[in-house]
């Protein structure tokens, strides 16, 4: 699943990424390779899944879009614009337009200082509107959230369970009116009954606002619910491509299969399909196999797979995979045109 | 212990733990009861702050004495573990009763080396020399499938990742052979292929040792496949108690079937809008007087408001649960009906979503 290649990205989309690469130095001559190549991209008013198990890179490209810290190497576009190669006050003013949504809802707000206070810097930082306009917007954004604007306001966030505390980071990111929003597990901390209140949320305002998001998660069943098209990502590479209900009704990846397998159903009399799901550890990012980075874990690894990185090619509609042996779709061709990558370990 | 005592292994009668804050008498466990027997597990559901932690702390003993208030009775084949002091506690815990915590990454000393950890309890409660322990704890790291046990033996808890941490925390669990394992949200914190690993391999070494264990976790999805018995938790006390399959086939109590149905399905299409649970757990100071799950619940009419329900039997032997409008009575569907036609329920959650959905 070293999947490289860009057969899946489209014509005029809103976001694009290419060949991101995302290296952290750990030691002399040692880097973790934590993205690895990889290209995506975003179509308006559509979300993207991004889903992998911790350590798959997917927060690291979530991150690697929004320059910080900025990617080792490769282009992200936005509308055409590379914001890899912005620099000072050029970048910065691209910052409105794309927002960022966290994992962890109450270390994400200052704790010192009041929500409504929280809420309206974006608006002052930018020198929006003055200060009977701020709060108007303040108060408005307040309430598309489902929080009362009166008794949110001059509180602080400690006074807020965590689901409040989520729908109040959504509420800042709302604030400048952004047209892409990255959501990094916006919901995994979060209990099951506030969780569904989280994801019905985003989908309203995703609608009310216009939207463009990338939501990342490592549930396969959130990602699904919220999803137009989902990417799997393994070790820094992206393993499948495709649309939800496609991809998971009949994966092309083993590993998405595996993944798929996993998830605990609830519901007892459901059979357990090959009970472990995947066996084995995530290999080091430090030094990642050779070929495909999933063969030291997949069922169906050959020879080939550890000398050959397969490359992205369409096995449905929309659907793709980088695979040399996927389960739907047959053995990828030998690939001529393109030399034999094999990753530098 | 008495290896011939009769009956079940673990016996919880009205057990209620309250903590002493400057808000009042926080009620974190209000009157539950449940009995386990040897060689079975109960799951133990509920969201953050129903009191599942609490419960299983306060059945392993481990909660300080200071600012809690403790009433009821847990009974550990017949011995009241609050009568315990603190010396005779310290050799119940291992060789009786064990313990696995959600985060594997704080539970584990990380300055010590995995085999020393392992090894302590081993020395300490079963009398054995340094080189016969370290046997033992290389047998248990090999039975949890660690691999390359031998080299993890020297290694610290860093050098691991959160799964074989989990596992090193299961193999000190498991270290004095208890009888009772409770496993708090033990893979809560884990990826959900690890997750599957880790829940395979405590069935199987519950189902080897034949040991009673408690597996608490928020998750429905977790317990399904591998309980013999869930009770749901809400707001401190048990709200509906049956065998797994009777639970999900038949259940009773109108929180059970929120959250199952506030679950994102996997099978479901992808937009599929979720049945969210409106609001959010009460405050456990000031529990209201009536049915604690009133406030948030599609079924309610005004007698849930006025009239805390007991624990009802349903009609299948060892199942209870805690409503006057259950699902899938005629009761409950009229109940139900009711709240829909009038939009709302008597204390206002807006029911529409349901007729769209």
């Amino acid at each position: 699943m070293a999947g490289s290649g860009k057969a899946h990205l489209r014509d005029g989309s809103l976001l694009r990424v290419e060949d991101l690469v995302v290296e952290f130095p750990a030691g002399p001559g040692r880097k973790v390779h934590a993205v690895s190549g990889i290209s995506l991209d975003v179509v308006e008013g559509e979300t993207l899944g991004l889903v992998g198990e911790s350590g798959c890179g997917k927060s690291t490209t979530g991150k690697a879009i929004m320059q910080m810290p900025r990617p080792t190497s490769g282009t992200v576009a936005f509308e055409g614009e590379a914001l890899t190669s912005l620099k000072g006050e050029a970048l910065r003013q691209t910052r409105p337009t794309m927002q960022m949504i966290f994992q962890d809802p109450i270390s994400s707000l200052n704790p010192r200082r009041k929500v409504g206070d929280i809420i309206g810097e974006p608006l002052r930082v930018w020198g929006r509107g003055d200060a009977d306009e701020r709060e108007k917007k303040v108060r408005e954004v307040l309430e598309a959230v489902g929080i009362d604007p009166d008794a949110a306001m001059p509180r602080r966030p400690h006074q807020f369970s965590g689901g409040q505390c989520q729908r109040i980071s959504i509420a800042r990111a709302l604030m400048l009116d952004p047209r892409v929003i990255i959501c990094d597990e916006p919901v995994s901390a979060l209990d099951v009954s506030v969780q569904a209140q989280i994801l019905n949320l985003l989908e309203d305002m995703k609608a009310r606002y216009g939207l463009t998001l990338i939501f990342i998660a490592h549930d396969l069943a959130v990602v699904k619910n919220v999803s137009d098209r989902v990417a799997v990502m393994y070790l820094g590479k992206v393993c499948e491509v495709g649309p939800p209900d496609t991809l998971y009704e009949e994966p092309a990846h083993h590993y998405t299969a595996a993944l798929l397998s996993a998830i605990p159903v609830p519901d007892p009399e459901a059979e357990r399909l090959d009970a472990g799901g995947i066996g084995g550890e995530l290999p080091s990012p430090l030094d990642p196999p050779s070929g495909c980075r999933f063969r030291t874990r997949c069922p169906e690894a050959q020879e080939r797979c550890a000398a050959e990185e397969p490359l992205m090619r369409e096995v449905g509609v929309n659907h793709f995979v980088a695979c040399h042996f996927p389960r739907i779709g047959g053995t990828a061709p030998p690939d001529a045109s393109v030399p034999v990558t094999v990753s530098q370990h | 212990m008495d290896d011939a005592h009769e009956g079940p292994v673990l016996e919880v009668t009205d057990l209620e733990t309250n903590f002493k804050t400057p808000a009042g008498l926080v009620r974190a466990v209000d009157g539950v009861s449940l009995s386990l027997e040897r060689g079975k597990t109960i799951g133990i559901v509920g969201e953050s702050g129903s009191g599942k932690s609490v419960l299983s702390r306060s059945i392993m003993g481990l909660l300080p004495s200071g600012n809690v208030v403790r009433k009821g009775s847990v009974r550990y084949q017949g011995q009241e573990i609050g009568e315990l002091t603190p010396n005779q506690l310290r050799d119940f815990w291992g060789p009786e009763m064990a313990m696995i915590f959600q985060d594997p990454m704080t539970s584990l000393n990380p300055v010590m080396k995995i085999g020393n950890q392992i090894t302590e309890s081993i020395r300490y409660h079963l009398d054995q020399s340094k080189s016969e322990s370290r046997e033992t704890a290389l047998a248990l790291l090999q039975s949890v499938r660690i691999p390359e046990p031998t080299k993890r033996l020297n290694e610290y808890p860093h050098q691991l990742s959160g799964g074989m941490r989990q596992r090193v925390c299961i193999a000190v669990a498991l270290a004095c052979g208890p009888r009772l394992l409770i496993a708090d949200e033990p893979t809560t914190a884990l990826d959900v292929t690890v997750q599957s690993q880790i829940l395979d391999l405590l069935q199987g070494q519950q189902e080897a040792r034949f040991m009673a264990m408690i597996l608490v976790t928020h998750d429905l999805g977790v317990v399904a496949g591998r309980t013999d018995e869930i009770a749901v938790m809400y707001a401190g006390q048990i709200v509906e108690r049956a065998p797994t399959k009777v639970l999900f086939s038949k259940m009773k109590m109108p929180y059970t079937e929120a959250l199952l149905k506030s679950i994102p399905k996997i099978e479901n299409p992808s937009h599929t809008r979720l049945l969210a649970i409106s609001g959010r757990p009460p405050s456990l100071v000031s529990p209201p007087s009536g049915c604690r799950f009133e406030p948030r619940c599609l079924y309610a009419q005004d007698r849930c408001r006025e009239e805390m329900p007991p624990l009802m039997l349903a009609e299948t032997p060892g199942h209870e649960y805690r409503c006057w409008f259950p699902v899938g009575t005629p009761e409950g569907k009229a109940a139900l009906e009711k709240n829909l036609r009038e939009k709302e329920t008597p204390v206002g959650v807006d029911t529409s979503a349901l007729v769209n959905g």
